[in-house]
């Protein structure tokens, strides 16, 4: 198994054919390291792929996570200006005091310049409840309840159906495989500078294999980066053996949740009622200290009770660090009792990695080459996985028939790559169309997600992959296309509207869907024109050679980049 | 039972090795994130620096063990590794 996997020309005394397992007990013929972590890198690529697909794909679409939300949520107007922290903090805690008078802990996050809402989230019985409001009625917004870009936010880190967390260990198990794929990525490619120049196309697997170099190189740092971080963003929850071994009680690690986090756990509660507090005041303090627009949120700790507690917590969209920085004062008189600004050396590096994998701090020139990075990330992922039937389909013994293995691997790309498209798409489709009061709607446009995908993939099971391949890409293509359209019959805030009115979050989110449209169509175009070269088996069987999909186009990956790379040769 | 023999022969180093980067690496990764709390900075410091460092160790182990000669060779070396950081870990554990 591990012999199979040569990508780059062997050392001359290596045969890409000795297994590892012979070359253990004959060290003269060990294969070289190039050899052995190419084997590394194609195999935790693989096995982790189509999951780091997903998560790359769905981790790339939540940096614009508010517009999407914004997206979703027709009905709440575009705010013309952002609402007075002082202003709205006080509706929203009186809001709370009526869902919510029980809970020992509420957060409340306000508007800013790229969310139209305002959202809280509190501790119920035995899990955490939230809800979105209205900034100009300070009430829960009743119609065309949606999860909006959250959705894929939490995807991204935790997956879906799964309890939270196996799917948070899940997705850092392939977190760490796709460090691993990386860093043997890296030592596989001794020329990896060179390669980055150098594009060969038209020429099948070596094409595929330039794309998928000049796709990893070129995001190369953030790639890394954004893997690291990804790992620091869950890492108490995956090692946290130094934790246990250095604190003993409670109160200890709470020592070390307050340089993590302004959600710091609760005090006990006195058990005697009083009434909270006017907000306003302390929150035009944290404004002469932060800046107008610098609260973030506002949480609050045993509401009703004397030993109340009022955090203002500064937001992070306009500083590198999602390191706490607050001002708590006594929830009943009203008197700042602390005013946390810096944390120790180790705890500011983490909020800085934490920082960097979120990226709130960007503006949108910079959130755009955000995107734009994480979709080549996302294009090299993609590559890869294709890479590895491209090279087997070329030694296949019947070409007609490959073995299971390979009928896996290629069903399953079809449904991870073309299959997720026409999912995503999918899922605004049932925002605009499930009925705006339905009961659970906000479950069900996630559950038709999963329905479209797991669609795609019995679709992908059945049909010729080739056909596959072009069938869901161009499906794909209309939905996407089509949306703006929907939009537009669905809401008073299609494109044309939006253009005039100036709308720009909901021209450009239309935009882009067509933009995304017209890639999935020139794939579909150049998958469907693509003919295999040099294997005369199936240049016989002339009308559609079964097993020919994997050879998706070049173009995916240049399309992703803006062609830029691909233009160097 | 010739079988046997040769399976375990042309697949037991894999075997071995994939079982000594999951799991073996994740060990090491743990005893390094354990022995960094004996560093002379504060508790909470310490422990953070531990984890922050722990998935770099993770991840080298794992190259280790695929890149060395043998499957031996990858156990032996976990475990040279592993001792200083061993120590280290347990001077936090018993204090």
């Amino acid at each position: 198994m591990v012999g199979m996997g040569a990508i780059r020309i062997m050392p001359a005394n290596t045969s890409p054919k000795v297994p590892v397992s012979r070359a253990a007990r004959k060290p003269a013929k060990a294969p070289g390291i190039r050899q052995t972590m190419s084997d590394l890198h194609i195999w935790t690529g693989l096995l982790a792929g189509w999951i780091l697909y997903a998560m790359f794909l769905t981790g790339t679409a939540s940096y614009f996570r508010d517009e999407i939300s914004q997206w979703m949520r027709p009905d709440v107007p575009a705010q013309s200006q952002l609402a007075d922290a002082a202003e709205l903090a006080p509706r929203l805690i009186a809001a709370m005091e009526v869902i919510a008078p029980m809970s020992p802990q509420w957060s409340i996050s306000l508007p800013d310049a790229r969310n139209n809402t305002a959202s809280a989230f509190w501790r119920g019985g035995r899990r955490f409840e939230s809800a979105t409001f209205d900034p100009a009625t300070a009430q829960t917004i009743g119609v065309r309840e949606s999860i909006g870009g959250e959705f894929f936010y939490r995807f991204h880190f935790q997956l879906h159906y799964l309890p939270v967390l196996w799917g948070r260990w899940l997705a850092g198990l392939c977190g760490m495989f796709m460090l691993v794929a990386i860093i043997s990525g890296v030592i596989t490619h001794k020329k990896i500078f060179i390669d980055f120049f150098t594009f060969r196309g038209g020429k099948g697997q070596r094409s595929w294999l330039d794309a998928h170099n000049a796709l990893s190189v070129l995001g190369l740092p953030f790639h890394l980066m954004i893997t690291y971080t990804g790992l620091v963003t869950l890492m108490l929850m995956y090692m946290p053996w130094g934790s246990n071994a250095a604190f003993k009680d409670a109160a200890q690690r709470q020592a070390m949740q307050t340089e993590l986090s302004a959600f710091v756990r609760p005090g006990p509660p006195s058990g005697q009622k009083a009434e909270l507090a006017p907000v306003a005041g302390m929150i035009q303090q944290a404004q002469a200290r932060w800046g107008h627009d610098g609260v973030g949120s506002v949480n609050v700790n045993n509401p009703g009770d004397a030993a109340a507690r009022i955090i203002v917590v500064r937001a992070d969209d306009a500083r590198v660090s999602a390191s706490p920085q607050y001002m708590m004062f006594d929830g009943v008189g009203g008197q700042l009792l602390q005013i946390k600004d810096r944390v120790g050396a180790a705890a500011e590096t983490r909020g800085v990695m934490y920082a960097l994998h979120l990226g709130r701090f960007s503006d949108y020139p910079l959130r755009w080459l955000y995107f734009l990075v994480s979709l080549a990330g996302t294009a090299m992922v993609g590559t890869g996985l294709v890479m590895w039937t491209v090279k087997r389909r070329a030694k296949l013994p019947d070409p007609a028939r490959p073995y299971f293995g390979f009928r896996l691997v290629e069903r399953l790309n079809i449904a991870a790559i073309a299959g997720l498209s026409v999912a995503m798409a999918a899922f605004f489709w049932g925002n605009r169309l499930l009925p705006a009061a339905m009961a659970d709607r906000k479950v069900w446009e996630v559950d038709l997600l999963f329905i479209v995908w797991g669609a795609t993939l019995v679709y992908a099971l059945l049909r010729p992959a080739k056909r596959a391949w072009v069938e869901l890409l161009w499906l794909a293509a209309a939905l996407l296309v089509l949306l703006p359209l929907l939009n537009g019959i669905t809401t008073d805030r299609g494109l044309w509207h939006s253009l005039a009115a100036g709308d720009w979050l909901f021209a450009g989110f239309d935009l882009t869907l067509l933009a995304f449209g017209g890639l999935h169509a020139l794939l579909a175009i150049r998958t469907q024109r693509h003919q295999p070269k040099a294997r005369p088996a199936a240049r016989k069987s002339k009308p559609a050679p079964p097993a020919a999909g994997a050879h998706i186009p070049l173009s995916h990956a240049q399309a992703a980049v803006g062609d830029p790379v691909v233009e160097r040769v | 039972m010739d079988t046997i023999v040769q399976l375990t022969r042309s697949f037991g180093p894999l075997v071995s090795r994939i079982v000594a980067a999951l799991f073996g690496g994740y060990v090491l990764a743990a005893l390094a994130s354990v022995a960094a709390v004996a560093l002379p900075v504060s508790p909470s410091e310490a422990v953070l620096t531990g984890m922050l460092a722990s998935f770099a160790v993770y991840a080298t182990a794992v190259v280790w063990v695929f890149a060395v000669r043998s499957a031996w060779r990858a156990w032996a070396g976990l475990l040279v590794a592993a001792l200083p950081l061993g120590l280290a870990a347990w001077s936090v554990w018993v204090r």
